[in-house]
């Protein structure tokens, strides 16, 4: 069964028509490429999963509910993560306590509860472990890498049990290395069984990682193909229009 | 592979004693340690109880200011009104007091006047993002303009029935011999430190200093947080102004004039960093404790007092310039 399912899904700004008539569904265990150009409404669609927008027409059903948010904050009560572009990290804080942001573990009784460090750096620990990264629970994210930094907004998602990671140009602003390093950390999300939607603007990533592609162009959907149906050249000319529509 | 993920996962980048020798706060300590035994051998008087009693006594009112500036340094806003403040807590203490209600009165009111205008403060600047500058700007003009209206500009020093209790207050020492402010200073520190270490509270207040839209976006109640940290700062300027009253033995509305910048200074030679993310509890009161003994020095090394200025302004220059120095380090 699908684990987010999209039916009909308008959304317009006064007369602009950002988003217009897109259905799609998300599998859990697959990565979907999310592409399209400057304006296609890639991010308003993913700003509606996340909760920032309600759609003007259509509905979102989670796990077969109606889904229905009016703040950010429900949708990571649903399961929903979001991985932001510039990854939302606090420079002068831990990777653990960045990882924990808002979600912070504590002990002890009634008000007086205190900053459970101890727990928290055990976790973000495992969470790293997990996702074979090489990032110090006890380092402030101002001396981190690219893909450190990446490490521990992704790390944030698996806190609790995610169904979907919403990724917003993952890759965008590191070096090659560590994209490579990105990449990795996607595939551990997939084998969790998280279905991960990847918005990006590089071919290759979504090409080297992705199941399946969903391209967008000028508010509506124009392709939604398996990964190994498809090929960049083909992606190329739906997103600037050259093919219409497969 | 000689090292394995496992080893690099847990291991500890910075020893504890690095991190002591990297934060400003410990050579600004150590700046004041020297310059205390340069004084006790270079004059007479200043190793004295009495000149000790009176360092460790001025030096309260700044701190325990600086105490509550931090909290709204680390988020990143800046509060000029908290001379203003401490003048207007201080007036309707002694106004309240001097129409003889008891000190209990007195001090509600103060410190509920305190957490008036901290809230006001708070909520121009997080619900009508309004820049912190301004709106406590304002506020420092009109604090004290509330002051003069409320004690229609005169000297207030007969504070009704609990007139001796009040003076008590801030001028005894009921422990040690050590002077009452020194007390009510350290507990402060204390409690504010114990906050910001160990309490969520605390974690979003850095939080909001580091990355703002971090925070909202993570969840962070960064509006109420940002409100109750000027509000924090308001109080601080009450609970000093009412500890000075009890002190000083009279109220004029000239008190606390031009103090937020001494506050400031103080936070900020103590390493809190304006741009936000930064800053201690202990920082703020050694960076007052700084200040105080330039101060004290000065008069006993017979050095012109026009000299104040120059020297507490080059403490504040050269304490951010190691600041610097390690930054450059560190993105090398």
């Amino acid at each position: 069964m699908a684990v987010l399912e999209l039916a009909n899904i308008s959304k317009h700004f006064g007369a602009i028509q950002a988003v217009n008539d897109v259905s799609f569904s998300l599998e859990a265990g697959q990565v979907v490429g999310l592409m399209g150009d400057n304006g296609a409404g890639k991010s308003t669609l993913v700003k509606m999963i996340a909760g920032n927008f309600r759609p003007s027409h259509g509905i979102m059903r989670l796990d077969g509910a109606e889904l229905i948010m009016h703040r950010p904050v429900e949708a990571r009560q649903h399961g929903i993560e979001i991985v932001h572009q510039d990854l939302a990290l606090c420079n002068n804080l831990t990777a653990a306590a960045n990882v924990f942001l808002g979600r912070e573990l504590r002990r002890g009784f009634g008000p007086l509860r205190v900053l459970d460090y101890k727990t928290m750096y055990r976790r973000a620990g495992e969470i790293f472990r997990e996702l074979k990264s090489e990032t110090r629970p006890r380092d402030l994210v101002r001396q981190m890498s690219g893909g450190q930094r990446q490490a521990v907004a992704i790390a944030r998602t698996m806190l609790s049990e995610a169904k979907i990671v919403l990724m917003d140009e993952p890759t965008a602003a590191i070096s090659v290395r560590q994209v490579a390093e990105v990449l990795n950390l996607i595939r551990q999300l997939r084998d969790r069984g998280i279905a991960v939607v990847l918005i990006s603007h590089r071919m290759p990533d979504v090409f080297t990682v992705a199941d399946r592609v969903i391209v967008m162009r000028r508010g509506r959907k124009v392709a939604d193909k398996p990964i190994a149906l498809s090929s960049p050249e083909e992606v190329t000319g739906l997103i600037t229009g050259a093919i219409e529509q497969v | 592979m000689a090292i394995t993920l496992d080893q690099t996962i847990s291991q500890k980048q910075q020893s504890w004693m690095a991190k002591v020798l990297g934060s400003q706060t410990f050579w600004i300590l150590v700046a004041v340690i020297l310059a205390c035994i340069f004084l006790s051998f270079a004059t007479d008087s200043f190793a004295t109880t009495k000149n000790l009693y009176n360092i460790t006594r001025n030096v309260t009112f700044v701190a325990i200011i600086a105490l509550g500036m931090t909290l709204v340094i680390i988020t990143g806003g800046i509060d000029l009104s908290v001379g203003s403040v401490l003048c207007l807590c201080s007036m309707v203490l002694a106004v309240v007091m001097h129409a003889g209600y008891s000190i209990e009165v007195g001090i509600a009111a103060a410190i509920g006047t305190a957490l008036v205008i901290g809230a006001f403060n708070g909520i121009l600047i997080a619900y009508l993002d309004f820049p912190p500058f301004v709106v406590t700007l304002g506020m420092l003009s009109i604090a004290r303009s509330l002051a003069m209206v409320a004690s229609n500009n005169t000297v207030v020093f007969q504070f009704g029935p609990d007139h001796d209790k009040l003076l008590a207050l801030g001028g005894g020492a009921w422990f040690f011999g050590i002077a009452n402010p020194v007390l009510y200073m350290i507990v402060l520190a204390l409690l504010i430190g114990f906050v910001l270490r160990w309490t969520r509270f605390g974690r979003y207040v850095f939080a909001i200093g580091g990355n703002e839209r971090a925070a909202t976006l993570t969840g962070v109640p960064v509006r109420k947080i940002k409100v109750a940290v000027y509000m924090i700062s308001a109080l601080s300027a009450g609970i000093a102004g009412i500890i000075q009253t009890g002190w000083l033995g009279a109220v004029t509305t000239n008190i606390g004039a031009g103090m937020e910048l001494q506050v400031i200074a103080a936070a900020v030679i103590g390493g809190a960093n304006l741009a936000g993310g930064v800053g201690t509890a202990f920082g703020a009161i050694i960076g007052a404790a700084l200040i105080e003994v330039i101060r004290n020095s000065l008069g006993l090394l017979g050095i012109n007092a026009f000299w104040q200025g120059t020297f507490i302004g080059s403490a504040i220059v050269l304490a951010v310039l190691f600041d610097r120095i390690r930054n450059f380090r560190l993105s090398e």
